[in-house]
């Protein structure tokens, strides 16, 4: 078995006394890719929000249980620490308007003040920018604004932006979801690519997306982590009834 | 019987309409009249000399208008300085601090400050820097138009940071980057054109003052360049002029009557396009 | 593989940690700044009301409730009745409301109910935000030199001495001041009214004018009554353009042509002259302390009622 870079243990959220995950506990197998399912409310987002502790930024929200990484407790550490090695892509691209697409990839750096020199930063750049298979289109105009770039173009862009701080796992938070039908293609022919450099997690209500790119499959519904296993498995032969509602439609 | 009545109403209804426009047109009457007497009285005056030369003593032949307007530049740069970085600040605070009973004094000072007269304004910069000055001063009129600033400058930040949507926030604290630095070096950047309009529209707003300036700044007939002398500006001197008896001196009270006029038009043009230029689009 | 990567992550950490000490100091120091300038604006009113206080207060004492009624403001005989002023500011100010409601009111139901785009709503529109950005001293001046020669035809035709200065020019140029304030508030109020409101009425075969009428402004009402305050608000205050056309006469104003004083244009002719120290600067803070407490009340009232009604609404 290989190892995991992410262990989730026992672990609960809150908002204020509303409790949303209840006491899940998972392995997320390094340079995999980990789908979590489910209908709205089940908890998938706060579940990768709690990953990289964007839930506390929510007042009133606690959280209890273990989650490691690489065996180090997450909440043991200074969240900042905590986000530069996780990255985060979320359902609207979000590049900052005000910076090039230079600016905007090696931005995990300039905003921490972290300091490289002109050939590091462009190496990172085009590593990133030709990982997120985006470095042909835009090559020759890195030092534009990137707002004129398509919403699938927009969305590559932040997956270089936090493929750049080189991180062990990236989120992905319904990243096709605003998306239309071909730059959503793109993006999980992206994602099936990108095993090999990172570990994935990403948030999907899209089933039929869950079994074409995950490697693992979390299924979760009212805040339990109902099912998890190898995608092959669950979706052919799944052990709980409820997962085989979920992936049948009779409620999602 | 009934047509009658329709007939009475449908009458009614375009009389008052042809009011309706009559009246609103008519306001624009005082505005029109007032851009051509400036122009057409205070263009005579106008030429290179004006602009460039001080006034000479009444009799005399000449002289121009530079005291003031160089008087005015400094004041609204001074005012600046005092006023942005704290109005900005502020601005900040109340739109990162949506609750909170400090936050909710403090918005209620800011509009207290919008509704104060002018003249009280004058009063207290008079007792706070020309009475321990013990003399009138061009920094005295500063602060008193940099107190006029505070509440336009507050304003516009807290509104213009309040419309940045959350995702930007989001994605630059999911960089790991601080809270603080979120704020300066991603947030406020995407929200420059709303604080550099709020700047624009208040200096537009003191570059017309003179109740403010009449007891602190105090005007004068030289050239003066040092902060702590009294100065000279623009509604200063179209106000001394204009009460004066000389015709010289009215004549040059029309002609920088039209270059206020003319700064202060800008100023709003020049916000406007800001406003438009710079906007940040998501 | 994890021991190494466990190790290296360790490594980073410590290197985090003094960066992270360094952040934290940055960051503390950063909201106590917000927090700081927040305060100041505190700080700067309720120091601005209590100067006011102080600096009048001995002349409050020694001339006591004289100052609110006398009627004589009389530097050398240290006789300071405030009166002729409070009549003037509110002679000029009332005045002045009544002849710009009939415009500013017009104004609003153009632009929030008649032309709410185009071209024309634009234009009208300019011209509003110009009206409203004319200098104070500006407006004085074109009033000292057009409306007041015409000001003293008419007194000359209606037998009056003809000064032309006074409260009548004072308060004509006040309204034109003011007119954009209320117009602008009451045209937002218009343009919030509910279409299904409207609708209902027009479906019972109402005309445009009774549904403005009997629809639009009665629900308009507060906001437009607002603008009508802020107005006012503006109006206490107004300097400048006052002091120029008002005539600077401290006595109680006895017709509507009569020179006069406000509380504002008497601060700005006398406060230069008045020696430091004495009853007089005193007094002159005085009127300033009463035209502060005064225009702050009347923009509560103002707020207060926009407040509730964005609330309702």
């Amino acid at each position: 078995m290989e190892s995991p870079v992410l262990k989730i243990e026992d672990f609960c959220a809150f908002f204020g006394a509303n409790q949303v995950l209840k006491n899940v506990s998972v392995e997320i197998t390094r340079n995999k890719v980990t789908a979590v399912m489910g209908p709205s409310g089940c908890g998938k987002t706060t579940l990768i929000r709690c990953v990289n502790r964007m839930h506390e930024l929510t007042p009133n929200a606690k959280v209890s249980g273990k989650m490691l990484l690489l065996n180090e407790d997450i909440y043991s550490i200074n969240p900042i620490v905590v986000r530069r090695k996780i990255g985060m892509v979320f359902q609207r691209p979000n590049p900052f308007p005000t910076m090039s697409i230079y600016d905007n990839v090696i931005s995990g750096y300039k905003l921490n003040g972290i300091k490289l020199n002109k050939s590091e930063q462009e190496s990172i750049v085009e590593e990133s920018l030709k990982k997120s298979g985006l470095w042909n289109e835009v090559k020759d105009s890195l030092h534009r604004k990137g707002t004129f770039l398509s919403g699938g173009q927009q969305q590559r862009l932040c997956i270089a932006r936090a493929l750049a701080m080189k991180p062990e796992i990236i989120l992905l938070d319904e990243p096709t979801s605003a998306l239309d039908p071909k730059a959503s293609n793109h993006i999980e022919e992206l994602i099936t690519e990108l095993e090999q450099y990172v570990t994935i997690l990403i948030v999907t209500h899209n089933t039929a997306q869950a079994a074409r790119i995950s490697d693992f499959t979390a299924f979760m519904y009212l805040g339990e982590l109902i099912e998890f296993g190898p995608t092959e498995k669950l979706f052919t032969v799944p052990e709980d009834k409820r997962t085989e509602e979920y992936l049948t439609g009779k409620f999602g | 019987m009934n047509k009658d009545g329709v007939t009475f109403r449908l009458a009614k209804d375009r009389i008052f309409k042809g009011l309706v426009i009559l009246f609103s047109f008519l306001s624009g009457i005082p505005l029109i009249i007032i851009l051509y007497y400036i122009t057409s009285k205070g263009i005579s005056s106008i030429n290179w000399d004006f602009i460039i030369n001080l006034p000479k003593p009444v009799g005399e032949i000449g002289g121009g208008i530079s005291n003031a307007i160089i008087g005015t530049l400094i004041l609204v740069l001074v005012s600046c300085i005092l006023a942005v970085p704290l109005g900005i600040s502020a601005g900040i605070y109340l739109s990162e601090t949506r609750k909170g009973k400090i936050a909710y004094v403090v918005r209620l000072c800011v509009e207290g400050l919008q509704g104060i007269p002018s003249i009280v304004i004058g009063i207290i910069a008079y007792a706070w820097v020309v009475v321990p000055m013990k003399t009138p001063s061009a920094i005295s009129g500063s602060v008193a138009l940099a107190i006029m600033m505070l509440p336009v400058i507050v304003r516009s930040t807290e509104e213009t940071l309040k419309l940045m949507p959350n995702s930007l926030r989001e994605a630059s604290l999911a960089l790991g980057v601080p809270y603080f630095r979120t704020i300066l070096k991603v947030i406020l950047p995407a929200g420059l054109s709303g604080i550099v309009t709020g700047i624009l529209l208040s200096v537009a707003r003191i570059a017309g003052e003179t109740a403010p300036l009449l007891f602190t700044a105090f005007g004068g007939n030289f050239m003066n360049a040092n902060i702590f002398k009294p100065m000279s500006s623009l509604p200063l001197l179209i106000f001394n002029y204009a009460t004066s008896p000389y015709s010289e001196l009215i004549s040059f009270a029309w002609g920088a009557s039209f270059v206020l006029a003319v700064l202060v038009l800008s100023l709003n043009i020049i916000a406007k396009l800001v406003a438009k230029k710079w906007k940040v689009q998501f | 593989m994890i021991q190494e990567q466990q190790n290296i992550m360790k490594l980073q950490l410590k290197e985090r940690k003094q960066n992270i000490g360094r952040i934290h100091f940055q960051e503390s120091i950063f909201r106590k700044v917000l927090y700081l300038s927040g305060i100041l604006i505190i700080v700067l009113i309720a120091g601005i009301f209590f100067t006011l206080l102080f600096d009048s207060l001995s002349a409050v004492r020694t001339l006591g409730l004289r100052f609110l009624y006398g009627s004589t403001w009389d530097p050398v005989t240290s006789n300071f009745g405030s009166l002729p002023f409070l009549l003037g500011t509110l002679l000029t100010s009332f005045l002045a409301l009544i002849f710009s409601i009939p415009f500013s009111l017009s104004i609003s139901v153009f632009l929030g109910e008649y032309f709410r785009e185009g071209i024309v709503s634009s234009i009208l529109k300019s011209m509003i935000e110009l009206l409203a950005g004319v200098p104070s001293v500006i407006y004085g001046f074109c009033g000292l030199f057009i409306l007041v020669p015409l000001v003293r035809s008419i007194e000359m035709k209606l037998g009056i001495v003809p000064m032309g200065v006074g409260i009548f020019s004072a308060s004509v140029i006040l309204s034109i001041m003011v007119i954009p304030y209320s117009a602008s508030l009451g045209r937002e109020v218009i343009q919030l009214v509910p279409s299904d409101l409207k609708e209902a009425a027009y479906s019972m075969g109402a005309t445009r004018f009774e549904v403005i009428k009997g629809v639009i402004l009665p629900y308009a009402r507060s906001g437009i009554f607002a603008g009508v305050l802020l107005s006012l608000g503006r109006a206490l205050g107004e300097t400048m353009a006052v002091t120029m056309v008002i005539g600077n006469k401290n006595a109680l104003p006895t017709s509507i042509f009569s020179p006069a004083n406000t509380m504002a244009s008497v601060i700005a002719n006398e406060f230069m002259e008045a020696s430091p120290g004495t009853i007089h600067l005193q007094s002159l803070v005085a009127v300033g302390l009463l035209l502060f407490v005064v225009t702050t009340i009347v923009n509560i009232i103002g707020k207060y009622i926009i407040k509730k009604m964005s609330v309702e609404v």
